[in-house]
């Protein structure tokens, strides 16, 4: 699935930096990752705490930007991006799973799956629609104008897949998404974002500290230590699993 | 973000935290119903001072006397004043009745006669005897009127002051400048009944019981003339009579104050209705040269000009002055008061203004508290798409909306303190027998100013957390717990 090819090519980071101030000491958090997805690939990035996962996903994100280096999404470059370019990126490219949900909690599972779609700019009438199918999809078209409280934590993360999926991104970005569920559930869960993966051949990229979880369910594991690139593995594990 | 996502997520927030944004609403609502009271207050004393003066005649009117010398027009032509003097008379009061903005043009009447009931033989009043042209009827002091004002300018009645219906009535007389009403029962006595007015007509000829025969022999001479040619002679020999008339008046109108008070010298008790007072010929007062030379036309001492708008005065007064008179208005007066109430509004505005300075503060307060609670929610509505101008945005119409709502309720706030005061203060007015005022006026533009300045100040207030919230790290902010 991986290629070098820029034509099939989703996302590219190339020497990617990133630095954390902690008083006098400079942190790299991120520093001098390349690596490459292409359209449809389900990556996962493995480390321990601190190896700058996260980081580097939200740099993918547009949630922050590279002290140094290229992050290529769709041709083009996040770090040549003024701040409301990066939101519109985050409006119709990205969409985002966090470990711990993420839902409003003052919203209902429709409102917050409709979130998105507003600052979108998507006319009513479509979002009504658009809502209504993203949360079938996840299998919670019965629970719409249930708050997040009245929710089990599988049942919140999948509102929350609804909500990441609503605008179409063409890359989906998750980070822990099972973190906080048992592990009945974060299979589930899983599956759910590989079946999503398949079908709307959307790129994933998924954070975790799991390594089971990334072999039964990535094309690709990418290892990262010390926020370098420490080693990059093709799953052949996965291809069994996906003919299973 | 469209309009209406905002307005929605705006308002979902403000009922999110509603009993806060409620106090800080009503915090502003305060701080605008003290703006709103003060400044109703100044614009009320403002209009009321205004009203006051207006109705007194003075704001709108202008004096014009001749600048011939009050010796008489022979000793002006011999000395004449600086500029072209002109004699105010006939010709003269109706070329100012033609100029623009000009209501009316009347004399300024003041004669002396003697004034006694018809039912009463023996107490006759020597007084002053005043008229009043059509337009005194708006006067305030015809506002509670015992009576009513004349029927026709030429009908043979007359409007008298309380004061001087005690006389008639032989009551001690109040103290001087007292405007006590009469009663019910006195005034009674008076209105209806008949007066009778003896006074002087000015007659040309000779032979009258009262001769004021102003003659000199040939060859005469007089200390103060400095002319004397032979055409003076010939005005030397003209002789005038003064005679006496009594005349028969309904008294229809008993005043407790002077009406146009403003424009008069001394005291005024009777009044007559302009026409006939006109019409009568009566010597008046100050009419000195003009009864000792009598002249072919009739000469005004004063011409009283009422103008049309008060904003026309000054141009009225420099037309006048153009052809050759001189003229007397309290423009200047006016303008004085205006730049006192100025600084009073200004002065009462500031002294308003402190308690919405400090409900804007109440909105900086609750908004950052908001942008601490709400850390995470701005985190993950930039994750999912939300740019800096729009949680900028969101925040700005949340206060915003905070300052329409305490806006409007301190506009209805205002009004209804206003409306409280006022009734409390005439409760009071009337139980020491003054007339109630409007103390507390509130005119449409101070509800849409008080609106529009508690929306800035709150947009101003907003500015701070908004751009807080707006530059709020994602990352952090989805961290935050």
């Amino acid at each position: 699935m991986a290629t070098n090819g820029t034509e099939f090519e989703s996302v590219r980071t190339v020497s990617v930096v990133r630095h954390y101030k902690l008083g006098r000491t400079l942190i790299p958090a991120v520093d001098g990752v390349s690596l490459a997805a292409g359209r449809g690939e389900f990556i996962a990035l493995l480390g321990a705490s601190g190896s700058g996962k996260s980081t580097l996903l939200n740099l993918i994100a547009g949630l922050d930007r590279p002290d140094s280096g290229a992050i290529v999404v769709e041709g083009s470059d996040l770090a040549t991006m003024s701040s409301e370019q990066l939101a519109q990126y985050r409006r119709h490219t990205v969409g985002m799973v966090f470990q711990s949900f993420n839902l409003v909690p003052t919203m209902t599972l429709y409102e917050n799956v409709e979130l998105p779609m507003r600052f979108a700019e998507v006319k009513r009438k479509e979002r009504r629609a658009r809502g209504v199918e993203a949360l079938e999809r996840v299998g919670l078209g019965d629970r719409m104008q249930h708050r997040p409280s009245e929710m089990s934590g599988g049942e919140q993360q999948r509102a929350a897949l609804a909500r990441a999926l609503v605008n179409r991104p063409k890359l989906l970005l998750a980070d822990e998404p099972t973190g906080n569920l048992d592990s009945k559930t974060g299979k589930e869960i899983m599956d759910l974002i590989r079946e999503l993966n398949r079908t709307l051949e959307m790129t994933v990229i998924m954070v975790t500290h799991e390594r089971s979880l990334a072999e039964r369910y990535a094309n690709r594991l990418v290892f990262l230590g010390d926020g370098k690139l420490v080693g990059e593995s093709v799953n052949e594990l996965e291809k069994i699993g996906a003919t299973r | 973000m469209r309009a209406y996502d905002l307005i929605e997520l705006a308002g979902r927030n403000l009922r999110e935290a509603g009993l806060r944004n409620s106090l800080t609403t009503l915090g502003i609502g305060v701080g605008v119903a003290s703006l709103v009271a003060m400044l109703s207050l100044g614009i009320g004393l403002q209009k009321l001072a205004t009203r006051q003066l207006g109705r007194s005649g003075l704001f709108d009117t202008v004096v014009v006397t001749s600048r011939q010398d009050s010796r008489g027009p022979r000793f002006a032509q011999a000395a004449p004043v600086t500029g072209q003097a002109k004699p105010l008379d006939d010709a003269a009061r109706r070329s100012f009745e033609q100029m623009p903005n000009v209501a009316e043009v009347y004399p300024n009447f003041s004669a002396v006669g003697d004034v006694r009931l018809e039912s009463n033989k023996s107490g006759s009043h020597f007084t002053v005897v005043g008229t009043l042209p059509q337009s005194a009827r708006n006067s305030e002091s015809f506002d509670d009127v015992q009576g009513s004002f004349f029927s026709a300018n030429d009908a043979q009645e007359v409007v008298i002051l309380s004061d001087f219906g005690r006389e008639l009535l032989d009551l001690p007389r109040e103290p001087r400048g007292s405007d006590l009403k009469l009663t019910q029962d006195q005034a009674d006595q008076l209105l209806g009944k008949y007066v009778v007015l003896r006074y002087h007509k000015r007659e040309a000829g000779e032979s009258a019981p009262l001769s004021g025969k102003a003659t000199k022999k040939k060859g005469e001479s007089d200390p103060d003339d400095i002319d004397n040619g032979d055409a003076t002679q010939a005005e030397d020999t003209q002789s005038f009579n003064l005679v006496p008339q009594q005349l028969k008046l309904k008294i229809v109108g008993i005043v407790s104050s002077e009406p146009n008070r403003g424009l008069r010298q001394g005291r005024t008790p009777v009044f007559l209705p302009l026409a006939l007072a006109e019409s009568l010929d009566m010597v008046q007062a100050g009419e000195l040269w003009s009864t000792l030379r009598p002249s072919e036309t009739k000469i005004y001492i004063a011409l009283i000009v009422r103008v049309a708008k008060s904003k026309a005065v000054a141009q009225v007064e420099e037309d006048i002055k153009k052809q050759g008179f001189s003229t007397f208005s309290i423009l200047d007066a006016s303008k004085g008061i205006t730049r006192f109430f100025t600084f009073l509004d200004l002065f009462l505005g500031i002294f308003g203004s402190l308690a919405l300075a400090v409900a804007s503060l109440g909105i900086v307060n609750t908004l950052v508290m908001a942008i601490l609670e709400r850390r995470r929610e701005i985190g993950i509505m930039k994750a999912l798409g939300a740019s800096d101008g729009d949680v900028k945005r969101i925040f700005f119409f949340e206060a915003g909306s905070m300052g329409l709502l305490g806006g409007a309720l301190g506009a209805g706030l205002g009004w209804t303190i206003g409306r409280v005061i006022n009734f409390a203060t005439n409760i009071y007015l009337q139980r020491q027998d003054i007339k109630p005022e409007n103390f507390w006026v509130i005119p449409p533009w101070l509800v849409g100013a008080a609106l529009a300045f508690s929306i800035f100040v709150s947009l101003f207030a907003g500015l701070y957390p908004a751009s807080r919230a707006a530059k709020l790290d994602p990352v952090q902010a989805l961290r935050h717990d």
